[in-house]
């Protein structure tokens, strides 16, 4: 070939590699990918639909750190070999949470609480788990959560969300009719430690013989629920309050329950429960003795990542969990960011509801 | 006597190979993760740090390799703008390729998350933990990243250039072994 003419092709080859790297890349990355459902999406609509509060989390954000110790019953040890199953003791830091993004959010405004909790093993592995005051989730995938984000946007005129938009996302939605029918009935607690708090989520358990068995947890309170008791809602912050008061006389009790599936129950469906009569096992004891506020205690700077698992506990095929993983990560750079300084790249935020509620 | 080398030695041409797919796979891992809430996503964040990892301990063998073989010289008729390109690019590219890993294991250990490897493999913390420091070394991750996936498209573009225009067997260097002996 005649060296000394250059065609054409060859600078068009040259063009069209690159050409093709560089739209992979932007494509995989989701730039020219709109209709994607990204983590950036989830964590926009919940700044739009409770203001932007830089440092706090993006959903969950009113809370209070707690720390204790989980001491194992070596009962779910044949089922498990992490080592927090085995006979002994494992440290605990904990937060109790309202659902919802608004940090001002009165504690009487939502019926339900969350309780996270990271267990840190002696060698270092962690079990990182979010757990809420309610046995079923209201939908079983990131894209209906995110569709159910999107109904639940305030109306400027009421600060509330529009029901009609409400009704027709829960009508488009019928999985999510176990939660609504709980929900009918659930009150906002006076206290967070009378609460049984659930994994929602399945996940596997994985033993020494590499057998995998389906479950999913829940933590029942020791405290006795006083039905007669009735929060001081005078008071936005009463459940911080109370809980301060409960541990200042002494620690808080849970038991930790684990539900075995039966071959065929749903593990990839947060929005069903399993049939009442699958086996439980007692793992253990959780024991709070310490509460800290959460602008200063130690589970601020803790994303709750529920896929962050030790060995021998491994994530189901629940379609949730990786979008709660991705979107948690979201948000924990947000507010991370802001604690550095650094130049915002959330959205200006729309601050219509954050100054509205509270000082 | 001893000649100069005319093309890339056998060691350094395979782990420039090896650590191209291994690093543009990484490059494509990153971005494709933080932009899926599906099911992908944990399975990219599995790959994503053994990957790393990997990549960390063939970068340092390929300074060693680099050391020990000496790259064959540019051809002496090459504009000084562009052996300028090369050098910097090629020096970007080796700097990249050893700081993404450090500041990924970094920036976990600053964000408090146990640096997992898979199979119980654990890998202590290189720096302490703090929400600030975490966010600067994630943005840098992230933007550090960026830089890399440019850096191998002007890298390839001039290989190809090499190849395609110049044809004056820099390309070939890296894709053969020696053709001329003495």
């Amino acid at each position: 070939m005649d060296s000394s003419r250059t065609p054409t092709w060859r600078w068009l080859f040259i063009a069209a590699a690159i050409a093709v790297f560089a739209g992979l890349f932007a494509y995989v990355g989701g730039w020219i990918a709109p209709n994607r459902l990204t983590p950036k999406k989830i964590v926009d609509t919940l700044e739009d639909n409770a203001g932007v509060h830089p440092g706090y989390r993006r959903n969950h954000s009113k809370g209070i750190c707690v720390a204790g110790t989980f001491t194992s019953s070596g009962q779910a040890a044949d089922y498990s070999i992490a080592a927090l199953f085995a006979p002994g003791d494992t440290p605990v830091v904990g937060r109790f949470a309202l659902p919802g993004g608004n940090p001002y959010a009165p504690d009487n405004s939502v019926p339900i609480r969350s309780f996270a909790l990271r267990f840190t093993q002696s060698d270092g592995q962690q079990w990182r788990t979010g757990m809420n005051s309610m046995p079923v989730f209201p939908v079983a995938t990131p894209e209906a959560f995110f569709a159910q984000l999107q109904a639940g946007r305030p109306d400027p005129a009421t600060g509330k969300p529009d029901p009609a938009r409400m009704k027709a996302f829960f009508d488009a939605h019928p999985e999510a009719s176990a939660f609504l029918k709980w929900v009918k009935t659930a009150k906002p607690s006076a206290s967070y430690a009378t609460e049984t708090y659930w994994g929602l989520n399945a996940f596997y358990f994985v033993n020494e013989q590499g057998e995998r068995q389906a479950v999913r947890w829940e933590v029942v309170p020791e405290q006795a629920m006083d039905d007669t008791a009735s929060p001081d809602t005078s008071d936005p912050n009463y459940l911080a309050f109370d809980l301060e008061q409960r541990l200042a006389s002494g620690a808080l009790r849970w038991r930790l329950l684990v539900t075995l599936a039966a071959p065929g129950d749903p593990v990839d469906d947060a929005t069903k429960t399993w049939p009442a009569n699958r086996p439980q096992i007692d793992a253990g004891t959780l024991v709070l003795n310490q509460v800290q506020p959460q602008d200063s205690g130690e589970c601020r700077d803790i994303n709750y990542d529920p896929t962050i698992l030790p060995q021998g506990i491994e994530i189901s095929s629940d379609p949730l969990l990786p979008a709660r993983s991705a979107a948690y990560a979201d948000s924990y750079l947000r507010r991370t960011g802001e604690e550095a300084h650094l130049p915002s790249t959330s959205r200006p935020g729309d601050a219509h509801l954050a100054g509205s509620k509270h000082p | 006597m001893k000649s100069t080398p005319t093309a890339f030695s056998l060691p350094a041409r395979i782990l420039h190979w090896l650590m191209a797919v291994l690093v543009l796979a990484m490059l494509f891992i990153g971005v494709g993760m933080v932009a899926s809430v599906s099911e992908r996503h944990q399975w990219l964040i599995g790959l994503h740090k053994p990957l790393g990892i990997a990549i960390l301990i063939l970068v340092l063998l390929r300074l060693y390799v680099r050391w020990r073989y000496p790259a064959p010289p540019l051809p002496a008729d090459l504009p000084t703008w562009q052996r300028m390109g090369a050098y910097l690019s090629h020096s970007a590219l080796y700097a990249l390729m050893l700081a993404m890993p450090l500041v990924g294991w970094a920036m976990l250990s600053a964000g408090g998350y146990p640096i997992t490897l898979g199979y119980g493999v654990q890998l202590p913390p290189i720096v302490p933990a703090g929400p600030a420091l975490f966010s600067v070394l994630r943005y840098a991750h992230q933007y550090l990243a960026y830089l890399l996936f440019l850096t191998f498209l002007l890298h390839m573009g001039a290989a190809l250039y090499h190849g395609l225009i110049r044809r004056d067997g820099v390309l070939r260097s890296m894709m053969r072994g020696k053709r001329i002996e003495e």
